[in-house]
């Protein structure tokens, strides 16, 4: 069991590398407050752009993106849908659109025929909260959450007839939070009981999404057995990473619901969400608060994380940079000036000429012909390859057992 | 490279001339990008080539015969000096004032040395600068060299889709009508056949009813008016944006233009900037994603006017905002001008001819950048995946990517602005096809290492017995040369 760099969330928080951070932000205010002073107004152009430097160099995402993945199937793995939900929940109320949402639920609980209550998912017992709410969106579903597709999504790598829902549309200023739970294992996550997706293939996958820079800054959290294993192999900048246990630790379940009859959320991701529950979008908790969001004492696993790979302090990162959808605004103080009698635009357009006579129906199916027709001649192709090989075996064994003097008879 | 003609008035020729006119001058500037890969910077900056012509006749036509230079293929610049200040029609304290058309007239009567500063600091403010190149090539720049305005502009895309929205929270109160139609074929429409070189554009509106902002404005007893401070702006747009929706069909970056009617109980509302003052335009916008403008509706006279009232909106105000949002999404704007300069507005065209040459020089350049990082990076993965099966069409994309690529840096370096444009658009659009082709998914191909995993554990168990009774054949074969059997 590796403890190295990725400390468990009980001990100080790793320092990621510090590279440029600091000297970099003071240099950049000091030439914004250089570009501020030089600023002139010309009488035409008026006024220049009130720079909110200060905004700037918190963090350099101007959008955010969610994909969150529940990898398990069945009516016993409620509670990882269920965790899928509660994330989803806290990410549209702290502001992320359903546009910039990917939502991949492997199994439908709130329509399961076993469901006592229909339409809803609750993560607390007794039925306090329902995660379903009314306007969920779920962008892949059932049979559709795979592992290609979860990586044809991460990379971009999509058939052009995907729509736009289904799309990860992520630029090079785009923080993406990524939440994966599911039963897992050392090193795997398992995708719907039949396949697995290897910390390799999810290091490799996020290796091309920074190459094509489709990423700012991302969070990779993984609620699963032995979930530590996963991020071991990232090597891509600008990533941390959570996880619910150690390698060789399980993630243990929350509280089963008597009335539901399974156990409806896991622990992380139970207090998790009790502590997003108290996040709004103004709100400046950081990333270290994150950290410590389950102690041994209540996760009964050790959580851990990563941030080696991170540039930026944790204790510079608000929660909302990557759960909630804060907007760098600027105060518009310059316009242009319109000259509202100049001769407005006519189309140039051409005009589509209308069709003359009028149109009508294709025929869809040409019963008529298809009835009447006769066969047609195939053409006669020699046998070949298999057939072949077998009528060469059995001639073969036929004259091997009784002797070549029967040829005469056959031909 | 860009060659500029210098156009001497009558009487302002400087003393220490070198030569006689006409003469050129050919000087170039190296602009020191560092970046993490020295081969895609080799930006090369402007070339200023000079040729003074003949004194030109001066009178009241001056200023619109200097204007529009035939571009053709090159980019070419003109700029006028003048000594005597009352010849010239610049206010006091103005040295260069920039025209529309790529022109400009320059005052430098004091000797060859200012008119070159003069020159250079022209060329700067309608040309690239370093910050502007590392802008361009933003995500291969360290992030020291970055200046704030790096992230704000808009990437370099196919196409954009404009949204204009109308909101009104309150339609008991008031009956908005807007002619967003006429205002598009007016206004919008003449700056994007401008920038229809850039990018392919499409315009869509819509209403949306009883969506609210996000924030409570403050009542502000002073001025009897609704604030909303500075701070708080960044949380108006979240709860508008779910609303907002986008075409399903393109994949292109959408442009949001939201034009707020506040409630009758919230109005007139105002922006406060950071210090507290109020803001003149009520407007504000974010970085890559669109802009806002609160539209205050008159109050009343008299308190029994029947509700909802009927709110004509006054499209030119709310599109000279508009347009000038858009600028400032663009990157075409520039902040920081010389104190000396002044540049002509560009009415209702939007933009200047030399700033969509600055657009489209940008773009040029973040293309091509794009194009090396993406083959690069196809390349690695290449060689990290041995077996991976290139079709034939992807292949073709590949070398249409790199030709095109090639074409738009020949180009770039001759100046040849638009073509050089037009390729980088089509490297651009072959190497991203290539690139995120679905074939390329490397989960369908496993590594090596998988493959040994698979198949040894079926192939050992029978090759150990078949390797065994080869290894004994041998030993016989061997044995019986030693010694021949014994033939009974």
């Amino acid at each position: 069991m590796r403890r190295g760099r990725f400390a468990p969330s009980g001990s100080a928080a790793e320092r990621g590398n510090m590279a440029a951070a600091a000297p970099a932000a003071r240099w950049a205010s000091a030439a914004a407050a250089a570009a501020l002073l030089l600023g002139c107004c010309g009488a035409v152009l008026a006024g220049g752009i009130q720079d909110q430097a200060e905004q700037f160099f918190k963090s350099g995402h101007t959008n955010n993106w969610a994909v969150l993945v529940c990898t398990s199937r069945f009516w016993f793995n409620y509670r990882h849908v269920a965790n899928t939900l509660s994330v989803y929940r806290s990410v549209k109320r702290l502001g992320i659109p359903d546009s910039h949402i990917v939502l991949m639920l492997a199994d439908d609980m709130a329509c399961n025929p076993r469901n006592p209550k229909p339409a809803t998912v609750f993560s607390h017992k007794n039925m306090e909260l329902n995660v379903y709410g009314d306007d969920v969106e779920v962008d892949y579903r059932s049979y559709e959450v795979t592992v290609e597709n979860f990586l044809r999504v991460l990379t971009g790598r999509i058939p052009p007839s995907t729509p736009r829902s289904k799309r990860l549309l992520s630029d090079d200023r785009s923080n993406i939070l990524i939440y994966m739970t599911g039963h897992g294992g050392n090193g795997f996550l398992k995708f719907q009981d039949s396949e697995e997706i290897t910390n390799v293939e999810l290091a490799d996958a996020f290796e091309q999404m920074w190459q094509k820079r489709r990423y700012n800054e991302l969070l990779f959290i993984i609620d699963t057995c032995q979930g530590a294993s996963m991020y071991e192999r990232f090597y891509s900048p600008n990533i941390i990473a959570l996880a619910s246990s150690q390698v060789g630790e399980d993630s243990l379940s929350h509280q089963p619901d008597l009335g539901i009859g399974v156990h409806l959320m896991d622990r992380y991701t139970f207090y998790m969400l009790e502590f997003l529950e108290e996040v709004h979008p103004a709100s400046q908790t950081n990333m270290n608060d994150l950290f410590q969001v389950c102690p041994k004492s209540l996760c009964v696993s050790t959580p851990g994380h990563r941030t080696d790979l991170f540039q930026r302090d944790p204790q510079n990162v608000l929660i909302t940079d990557f759960f909630g959808s804060v907007r760098k605004v600027e105060i518009t103080t310059e316009t242009i000036s319109l000259d509202r009698n100049l001769a407005g635009f006519e189309s140039e357009l051409p005009k589509d000429v209308l069709a003359t006579e009028p149109l009508k129906y294709a025929d869809q199916l040409p019963v008529a012909q298809i009835i009447h027709q006769k066969p047609k001649p195939k053409d006669w192709h020699p046998p070949g390859g298999f057939i072949l090989g077998l009528w060469a075996l059995i001639i073969m064994v036929f004259f091997k057992t009784y002797g070549i003097k029967h040829m005469k008879h056959i031909f | 490279a860009v060659s500029v003609s210098v156009v001497f008035l009558p009487g302002s020729v400087p003393a220490d001339l070198p030569r006689r006119l006409p003469y050129g001058d050919v000087r170039e500037e190296r602009v020191p990008v560092s970046c993490k890969s020295p081969a895609v910077c080799t930006a090369r900056p402007p070339r200023g080539a000079w040729e003074a012509l003949r004194a030109v006749p001066y009178g009241d036509t001056f200023l619109p015969r200097l204007s529009r230079v035939a571009p053709g293929s090159s980019v070419c610049w003109q700029s006028c000096l003048c000594s005597q200040p009352s010849l010239l029609p610049l206010p006091q304290g103005v040295n260069v004032y920039v025209g529309k058309h790529r022109s400009a007239l320059v005052r430098a009567g004091q000797g060859l040395a200012i008119l070159h500063a003069r020159l250079q600091q022209l060329l700067q403010v309608v040309s690239l600068t370093a910050s502007s190149i590392a802008a361009a090539l933003s995500d291969r720049v360290p992030d020291g060299q970055l200046g704030p305005d790096a992230w704000r502009h808009l990437k370099s895309s196919l196409g954009y889709e404009i949204t204009f929205s109308l909101l009104n929270p309150d339609p008991k109160s008031h009956d908005v009508d807007w002619d967003i139609e006429g205002a598009v074929n007016h206004y919008v429409q003449p700056v994007l056949d401008k920038l229809s070189l850039v990018a392919n554009f499409s315009v869509d509106s819509q209403i949306l009813y009883y969506a609210v902002l996000g924030v409570t404005p403050r009542f502000d007893k002073e001025s009897s008016s609704f604030i909303l401070s500075a701070h708080s702006l960044p949380h108006v747009i979240n709860p508008v944006e779910a609303r907002l929706g986008s075409s399903a069909a393109s994949l292109y970056p959408v442009l949001n233009f939201l034009l707020y009617v506040p409630e009758r109980s919230h109005s007139p509302l105002y922006i406060q900037d950071k210090d507290g003052a109020p803001v003149a335009t009520n407007a504000f916008h974010s970085p890559r994603w669109g802009g806002i403008m609160i539209y205050n509706v008159e109050v009343p006279a008299s308190p029994q006017t029947s509700l909802p009232l009927h709110v004509d909106v006054d499209m030119l105000r709310v599109m000279e905002v508009f347009l000038a949002q858009l600028r400032l999404l663009f990157g075409i704007s520039r902040e920081e001008l010389p104190p000396e300069f002044l540049v002509e507005s560009p009415g209702n065209e939007g933009l200047a001819d030399w700033e969509l040459d600055r657009l489209l020089w940008a773009h040029a350049l973040e293309n091509i950048a794009t194009v090396s990082t993406t083959l690069t990076s196809l390349a690695q993965l290449l060689d990290q995946i041995s077996n991976i099966v290139i079709k034939d069409d992807v292949a073709s994309e590949v070398y249409r990517a790199v030709a095109a690529a090639q074409d738009a840096v020949a180009e770039l370096a001759e100046g040849h602005l638009h073509s050089a444009f037009q390729a980088s658009k089509e490297a651009v659009t072959s190497s991203e096809r290539a690139f995120f082709d679905p074939s390329l998914l490397h989960l369908l191909y496993f590594p090596d290492d998988q493959k040994f995993a698979i198949y040894i554990p079926l192939f050992l168990p029978m090759a150990v017995p078949i390797l065994l009774s080869l290894a004994k054949m041998l030993r016989e074969a061997r044995q019986n040369k030693k010694e021949p059997t014994k033939m009974d």
